[in-house]
């Protein structure tokens, strides 16, 4: 809590707070402690508060009369000394299919960087991802991670549809598709997991500061999951990480 | 139910949307004019936030098959029950078999037709408000029931006279606030937005208008942040996107100005061909 931020009035209703512009675990901690205390601190009414890489929308429930007033008071809950808010972050082992046919740019991928398929499924499922804040489509993960060696630019034209589950990489990013899209990353595999549920509580299993770990499995074991996933009855394995 | 004979050109059913799923990407929705919505649904005595239908350039044609109480609001479509005129904004009753069609567009673009109590279509995560991948249906297509409650047998209607004034379906000035980047824009292109008038292109729908005038840009693209509805945004080839309420819940591109709530429903009812100028809005006295 010791980032300089600047506040700047948005719209009637909201205020976009805003850390330096860099892209940073720590960072993510600090606007996800500063979320907390605001949701935990009385006096606000507020509707949605909305974060990404190192911004945070704060959407009041009612139009802001004094935005000076309500600006010093975030301030005051930013540098106050509460005690810090210890979130519980999972990490969540996610099932993906590289074969072929569903991975249909990693062929180019692998002549792009010169580098073999299995390397590149290698080198994907290796690293452990962090989920910087959801966006862009209902259930999209915003990832942080990715190999530099695997970074890919975007295709210049998009794909007109892009299956639900393709897990893709575009520039420096990785990410899975939550529903049928229409998208210009790479696609390199699939998964059976289900990213947006609206018949669940809580639609996106994932939250921001969790992380993600890919792991390969076969197009068997991915039509077995497919069906659990399809019952519902499929649990993703996860561990938390910062018990 | 409501028995849709003919579904229009993009006819969907909105209340105010989904104002706390951000977090998940969730966007907005609801409907584009809420002025023009909230007002059909205060004509009949309905919460504010009563799902409606909203019809978009071409209404619909549609068969009640229980008694109820409509109200119609927004757009003029020349809209007619069993081929007798109606006016816009009086609670009108009708009866099991009348058909209720919205004709020639003649001011504004979007129309808005509330029934007492309001649509009964499914509720997801907290909004009836339809959207691909949300809701089963992201629009209504011809043969769709929609169900409403039947009018209770000891109904009397009290409608308070409610005076609506329309002029804003006449308005071109779309009030602004600075967007988040529009202080990184130079003199002359902050003088250029705040003074020429934009012409709405044919790419406008319920998540983006794009207008046809450009902006010399030379703003690099910023780091994914939040934007809502009425965020208006510069891309790297000079265009200017304003979002509207389907629009998604983050983006890259500078945030160059941000519509005020009531700009937003003056723009939702404006179309392909028109011209907007937006204007700075005064900051309020303390």
């Amino acid at each position: 809590m010791n980032h300089k931020l600047t506040y700047k009035p948005y719209n009637e209703k909201s205020i976009l707070v805003e850390w330096p512009k860099v892209i940073d675990e720590a960072i993510l901690n600090d606007i996800l402690q500063f979320k907390a205390k605001i949701e935990a601190s009385e006096g606000f009414k507020i509707m949605s508060l909305t974060h990404a890489y190192q911004s945070l929308l704060i959407h009041f429930k009612k139009e802001i009369d004094d935005f000076d007033a309500i600006i010093n008071q975030l301030k005051d809950i930013y540098s106050s000394k509460a005690e810090v808010i210890q979130l519980r972050q999972k990490l969540w082992k996610i099932p993906v299919c590289y074969d072929s046919s569903f991975g249909i740019d990693l062929e180019f991928i692998s002549k792009e960087k010169n580098i073999s398929i299995e390397e590149i499924i290698e080198r994907h499922s290796k690293a452990i991802y962090k989920v910087y804040f959801i966006g862009f489509l209902p259930g999209f993960l915003y990832l942080g991670g990715l190999d530099d060696m695997l970074a890919t630019a975007r295709k210049a034209t998009p794909r007109q549809q892009i299956d639900k589950g393709s897990v893709a990489i575009g520039g420096n990013q990785t990410g899975v598709y939550p529903s049928d899209s229409p998208g210009g990353w790479n696609i390199i595999g699939k998964t059976p997991i289900n990213f947006f549920n609206v018949n669940k509580s809580e639609p996106c299993f994932a939250k921001a500061g969790d992380c993600i770990q890919f792991y390969q499995i076969s197009k068997e074991e991915f039509n077995d999951i497919n069906t659990l996933v399809a019952h519902d009855v499929y649990l993703i394995e996860s561990e938390v990480i910062n018990a | 139910m409501l028995k849709v004979l003919h579904a229009g050109f993009y006819t969907s059913v909105q209340d105010f949307g989904r104002n706390n799923h951000q977090y998940i990407g969730v966007p907005f929705s609801g409907a584009m004019d809420k002025k023009a919505a909230t007002f059909a649904n205060a004509i009949l005595g309905n919460n504010p936030n009563e799902a409606v239908l909203e019809m978009t350039m071409l209404g619909a044609k549609v068969q009640f098959n229980q008694p109820t109480v409509v109200a119609i609001s927004g757009a003029d479509m020349d809209t007619k029950i069993n081929n007798t005129k109606i006016l816009r904004y009086k609670a009108i009753v009708v009866n099991s078999g009348d058909v209720l069609s919205f004709g020639k567009l003649k001011q504004g673009f979007r129309a808005y037709l509330a029934v007492l109590g309001g649509f009964k279509t499914p509720t997801v995560l907290g909004s009836k408000s339809m959207y691909a991948t949300i809701t089963e249906n992201q629009i209504i297509k011809k043969g769709d029931a929609l169900s409403y409650n039947t009018i209770p047998s000891n109904y009397r209607p009290s409608f308070a006279s409610i005076k609506f004034n329309d002029d804003y379906l006449k308005s071109s000035t779309i009030e602004v606030f600075k967007g988040a980047e529009f202080d990184l824009l130079s003199k002359e292109q902050q003088e250029q937005l705040l003074s020429q008038p934009f012409t709405i292109s044919k790419d406008n729908n319920r998540m983006a208008y794009q207008l046809a005038e450009t902006l010399e840009n030379t703003l690099e693209p910023i780091i994914t942040s939040a934007v809502l509805p009425g965020t208006v945004q510069l891309t790297p080839s000079g265009k200017l996107i304003v979002l509207m309420r389907d629009c998604q819940t983050t983006g890259g591109y500078p945030r160059v100005l941000q519509l005020t709530e009531e700009a937003l429903n003056i723009l939702a009812q404006k179309f392909t061909g028109a011209s907007v100028s937006f204007k700075l809005k005064a900051k309020k006295k303390k």
